[in-house]
């Protein structure tokens, strides 16, 4: 127990140091980096609670796929701090809104009785968090499944259409012809005589 | 007589064993690391028709070791305006998912760290968060070649990452499980025709492809292509920090070729278990019967030839393009997966024979 | 019907396999690499290498100081100074060849007529001194001494085409 509790502040201690550094920082690949650092914490801590489904998952999806493709893009930002730092004063009341807002909706959803929270139990150990979660899925919540399924799958082909609009003027290459090609298509054998 | 020596052993608590075990296994798979890329220079030499190294120690074995020494005592150069933290953490940041990942590989049944239920998907996270080093190694050198190589890796890796994981799902609906050792076992049977490469061949090819992609190899090592972007990511480091790269790098290729035996080509299981016409009493004779039975020797053979593949394409295929390389991970993997996943899924539906009745 | 082709070829990765056939078939067959110390080429009569002087059986040396080797020299390497002798011939009192300058062409060899410099098939040797690339006439000399056996044979097995 007292292992658990050690391992659990050490991970809770990080991600609340990377939360806050995160937001702190001035550099944007920093910054990026801590959220990682976050999600990799948060994960451990889901770890502790037995979901492990859930925490590979944050790994796989978030700091695997998410974080690569904002680094992606943040690391070719050419950082001028001046200038972020231009609209702190002017931003401050709206984020401070928002963030009251989010505590007064966290001791709501926490502390509130409409979601009747208990105090998570160590499970029996046979139990299969992954398929606890596969059958849930596809039991009770298959239309919701089934619908956020649909929608992403719409928002994928809205994104591939806007790539294709066909430019007359560009000059591309297309891959597929250039591999299909054979060496017939290109050299000509010619026979000589020998003299 | 050997009393002492078992107490002895029952009385070291389990988490001091077992942290024994995990430094005496990643030193083995460091030596591995060391002679896989003599055995790279060596495959790729005889294939063009030379020798490869031989001068240091009979045959080059001594080369590696050569290597290493050299590579630690060599300075390690900070390049100007390079960020020092990130500049030193990426190296460890390749090379600790490459290792960490070994945790869950079975080598024969119950030989594995940790023999946990979603053991497929721990791999998958930890092959994805490889790229990470890659990327801010790219980021902290301050060097538009090593920028531009990460860039392509971020882009590279992300691609196929899709892919491999569309293939760990047919496998994974094949073996009803994510539990490594489940799905080896669940592959038992009649001898290699039973292992999921037959009828998922496919996913299977895919699952290399992409494999071979993520551990940015040739043909696919745009990220490093050393024709445009002098060495890509790791052009700034030096010493012990370009090592840590090289070693992440073969560690890798170790890591994806047990991963493949693994899921598909039976890991530790005999080719001969249940072969027909099979003469039943080899497998009681002292030795050959040991060698021909179900044992990690097979599973280190099988990861082997998979490793020679690796040496093998690169001795044969000239770089992708880096459009190519995002044409076929998108436009021919993918679809080939899903097609493929759509299959298996009326197969599985129908018990067909003899894989999944 | 040639892009259905196309695809079967494409998906059986046929053309990946072609080469890699032919690099599974390099991968066993005989390496033409030569382990140089241990092993060497073979060499022509015809080498040219090292420099030496060569004398008659008699023990008189065969340079006549006639100077045709410094002046066709395109290095400007061989430098000759000559004097009369005693008995009243001519021979030289200096025959350097500077071999940072030699260009290894062979010219003072066929310009040579009483084939006294030649080049041997000696090329494994090394300068650790600054000044020590200069062969003396006394250096020359002595090369052609020790080689002289085989200076004698290659001179003749190629004697049918000069």
């Amino acid at each position: 127990m007292l292992v658990q509790s050690a391992v659990f502040y050490f991970f809770a201690t990080t991600l609340v140091i990377a939360a806050l550094a995160m937001i702190t920082v001035r550099n944007p690949v920093h910054a990026a980096l801590f959220l990682v650092l976050v999600f990799f914490t948060s994960a451990a801590i889901w770890l502790l609670l037995e979901a492990e489904f859930l925490a590979i998952v944050l790994v796989l999806v978030y700091v695997g796929a998410v974080m690569v493709l904002f680094l992606f893009v943040v690391m070719m930002l050419d950082i001028n701090i001046a200038k972020i730092r231009a609209g702190y004063a002017k931003y401050l009341p709206i984020g401070v809104l928002v963030s009251v807002m989010m505590v007064v909706e966290m001791i709501v959803v926490l502390n509130g009785p409409a979601f009747n929270l208990q105090k998570p139990q160590p499970k029996p150990n046979d139990y299969s968090n992954t398929q606890e979660l596969g059958e849930l899925l596809f039991t009770e919540y298959v239309y919701p499944f089934e619908i956020a399924g649909v929608i992403l799958l719409v928002a994928i082909i809205a994104a591939i259409i806007l790539t294709m609009r066909k430019r007359t003027d560009g000059k591309r290459q297309n891959p597929s012809k250039q591999i299909n090609v054979n060496k017939r298509d290109r050299v000509r054998l010619v026979s000589l005589d020998k003299d | 007589m050997f009393d002492w020596l078992t107490n002895f052993y029952t009385s070291i608590p389990p988490v001091v064993l077992m942290t024994a075990y995990m430094f005496a296994f990643i030193l083995v798979l460091f030596v591995c690391v060391a002679y896989v890329t003599l055995a790279e220079r060596k495959v790729i030499g005889f294939m063009q028709v030379r020798m490869g190294p031989n001068r240091v120690g009979p045959w080059g074995f001594g080369q590696p070791i050569a290597d290493a020494l050299k590579l630690m005592f060599k300075e390690m150069i900070l390049p100007t305006d390079a960020d020092r933290f990130l500049f030193r953490l990426a190296p460890l940041l390749t090379m600790i998912p490459a290792l960490a990942a070994w945790a869950v590989i079975p080598f024969a049944e119950g030989w594995n760290f940790a023999d946990i239920n979603a053991g497929l998907l721990y791999i998958l996270a930890m092959t994805s968060l490889g790229v990470y080093g890659v990327i801010v190694a790219g980021w902290a050198s301050n060097s538009k070649y090593a920028l531009l190589g990460a860039l392509r890796a971020a882009a590279q890796i992300v691609a196929y990452e899709i892919a491999m994981g569309f293939a760990l799902v047919g496998v994974l609906m094949a073996s009803g499980s994510l539990n490594l050792s489940d799905i080896v076992m669940a592959q038992q049977g009649k001898f290699f025709w039973n292992w999921y490469w037959v009828p998922l061949l496919p996913l299977f090819l895919t699952f290399f492809i992409a494999g071979v992609a993520e551990t940015n190899r040739a043909p696919f090592d745009v990220v490093e292509g050393e024709s445009e972007i002098v060495a890509g990511f790791h052009v700034e480091y030096s010493g012990m920090g370009f090592a840590l790269f090289f070693l992440a790098e073969y560690a890798n290729i170790i890591l994806i070729s047990a991963l493949t035996v693994l899921l598909f080509l039976g890991g530790w299981l005999s080719p001969f278990e249940g072969l027909p016409l099979f003469p039943a009493y080899l497998l009681h004779l002292p030795y050959i019967g040991a060698a021909l039975s179900s044992g990690p020797h097979w599973f280190i053979a099988k990861t082997c030839f998979f490793i020679f593949c690796f040496l093998w394409f690169r001795a044969t295929f000239p770089r992708f393009r880096y459009d190519q390389i995002m044409r076929l991970g998108w436009k021919a993997l993918l679809p080939v997966t899903l097609i493929w996943i759509f299959v298996e899924g009326i197969l599985l539906y129908i018990h067909f024979p003899p894989w999944f009745d | 019907m040639s892009m259905l082709k196309n695809i079967i070829r494409s998906f059986t990765l046929s053309e990946l396999l072609k080469g890699m056939r032919l690099t599974g078939r390099r991968l066993v067959s005989k390496k033409t690499t030569i382990r140089y110390p241990e092993e060497k080429t073979p060499q022509s009569p015809r080498f040219r290498g090292l420099h030496a002087l060569r004398r008659y059986p008699n023990g008189e040396e065969r340079c006549i100081g006639c100077k045709l080797c410094e002046a066709v020299c395109p290095a400007l390497a061989i430098t000759i100074d000559s004097e009369e002798r005693e008995d009243g011939s001519r021979r030289t009192t200096r025959f350097d060849i500077d071999l940072f300058k030699c260009v290894f062409c062979g010219f003072c060899e066929e310009a040579c007529p009483v084939d006294a410099v030649v080049e041997t098939r000696i090329f494994e040797y090394s300068f650790f001194e600054r000044g020590t690339h200069i062969m003396t006439k006394d250096m020359l000399l002595e090369v052609g001494r020790k080689n002289e056996d085989q200076i004698a044979a290659d001179r003749q097995a190629d004697v049918a085409y000069r």
